[in-house]
């Protein structure tokens, strides 16, 4: 397959961006979009030009690090994938793909397609966590937790920190994010203890990063590629009121 | 106090102000479209013009009408701000952006529709609220009013369209609202989608079928 790239080419934080273009030759359709790119960079390392700079690790969609606005679209046009997990067979052979990093005031761009989202981490460090001693593994029904609990628990646990929601919201939101943590907290008895002051502290943070607020169009839940739920959004304002007002 | 002005300084706070002052100001629509079915009625205005003058005695009805101002100035400043936080929380505009492929138009234009409704309110009010209030002579009758306007088609469609967009803003306005209020839980979704029903839809058509009445001339 052959296709012409629009890709973002951005030198550091503080120099002006723009696209440069480049065209692909002898791709398979079973590359994923990751190796593609691999494929244009060992090209450009060829040339000694300054190859295109993205985030990966796992290349299985289970950590995180990837994350481009492909074609419009967060992880492009597939569903519930990361950019790791997509294939080239799912874009049209000789067109054009426009490639850009995340777009958020609070997600400055490094370099070409990396992004800062150190602001995440920001985010869990104001109450994502449970800071009371677990001791080592209990009894396994010392603790009971019901089904439904722990399904959705689980559903809310499945997030990645990949930032797709901001990336795709309108708004650049971090409520799906945030509120995964909270809700999946919320859920289980060991993070009852600390859930008022979790959330007003998790909101808090995510307010002061400059995050916009959520104008529930639920673009976020159609671009998770864990297909994180915005009823998670729901929860965590439920909670919210009751910490803030009850 | 304390704890509420930290609470509206939040952005969970403030979409929830919107959403709140948002169902108040839905919950009058009831009301308003109820004493207009009195226009159906083939009495001439009779009726109509009897509700209309006995309106404004009513003193609750009067702190109704100053309280429902303040909300609705409270729903619009608040949403307009929260416009401008999102505005500054994007920065730069992608290249290409595929929106319709993910969220709903009616989600993403509620300013834009929310204006133009706001635009269509400040003529209603005076057409109709202001013409009762301060220009009411000896033998006014406010069903004349009604009927003299609404036959005229330039106002007629005007009201058609506005009601439209009333529909448009509620469709989105009326489940987000929900969502915010943390109510909008998967158990319940349908239940609230079939309940905004009345609100997006039978209700702006309720509306609308008194200007399509007058214009038609029946």
């Amino acid at each position: 397959m052959n296709f012409k790239l629009k890709i973002w080419r951005q030198y550091d934080r503080n120099s002006k961006g723009k696209f440069a273009v480049y065209n692909v030759t002898d791709i398979s359709p079973d590359m994923s979009f990751l190796e593609m790119l691999d494929a244009v960079n060992r090209n450009l390392a060829k040339k000694s030009e300054d190859v295109i700079a993205f985030d990966h690790d796992c290349r299985e969609g289970i950590c995180g690090s990837c994350g481009l606005y492909i074609d419009g679209r967060a992880h492009g046009p597939q569903r519930g994938v990361t950019t790791c997990e997509l294939r080239m067979r799912h874009f049209k052979d000789g067109g054009t793909i426009i490639v850009e990093p995340w777009h958020s005031k609070a997600f400055p761009v490094i370099k070409d397609l990396v992004v800062d989202r150190t602001a995440f981490e920001r985010i869990i460090q104001a109450g994502g966590y449970i800071s009371v001693d677990t001791g080592s593994a209990p009894e396994a029904s010392s603790l009971p937790v019901p089904k439904a609990n722990a399904e959705e628990a689980m559903d809310a646990a499945a997030c990645i920190g990949c930032g797709a929601c901001v990336a795709a919201c309108k708004n650049s939101s971090a409520m799906l994010f945030m509120s995964a943590k909270v809700s999946q907290l919320a859920l289980l008895p060991q993070g009852d203890p600390e859930r008022k002051r979790r959330v007003q502290k998790m909101v808090e943070t995510m307010d002061r990063e400059g995050f916009g607020l959520c104008s529930n169009t639920y673009a976020c839940e159609q671009e998770c590629p864990k297909k994180i739920s915005v009823s998670h959004i729901a929860r965590m304002n439920r909670e919210f009121i009751r910490a803030k007002l009850f | 106090m304390r704890a509420l002005i930290e609470f509206y300084n939040s952005s969970v706070g403030k979409k929830l102000i919107v959403g709140l002052t948002g169902f108040f100001l839905i919950a009058y629509l009831i009301i308003h479209l109820f004493g207009n079915l009195l226009l159906f009625r083939s009495d001439g205005g009779a009726a109509f013009d009897i509700y209309a003058e006995l309106l404004p005695q009513v003193v609750v009805i009067r702190i109704i009408e100053v309280v429902l101002f303040l909300i609705f100035i409270f729903h619009i400043i608040t949403a307009a701000y929260t416009w401008l936080l999102n505005k500054q929380a994007r920065g730069s505009a992608y290249e290409l952006q595929k929106k319709g492929e993910t969220s709903a138009l009616t989600s993403r234009t509620m300013l834009l529709s929310g204006s133009i409704v706001y635009i269509f309110l400040v003529l209603h009010m005076r057409q109709f609220w202001y013409v009762s209030r301060y220009e009411a002579g000896e033998h006014f009758s406010m069903y004349e009013v009604v009927r003299a306007t609404l036959a005229e088609p330039v106002y007629s469609i005007l009201y058609i369209i506005a009601m439209f967009l009333l529909g448009f803003h509620l469709k989105h306005g009326f489940q987000s609202a929900f969502q915010t209020f943390g109510l909008r839980d998967k158990k319940y979704a349908s239940l609230i989608e079939w309940v905004g029903v009345i609100f997006w839809l039978l209700i702006p058509i309720g509306f609308a079928s008194m200007p399509i009445y007058f214009l038609l001339n029946f």
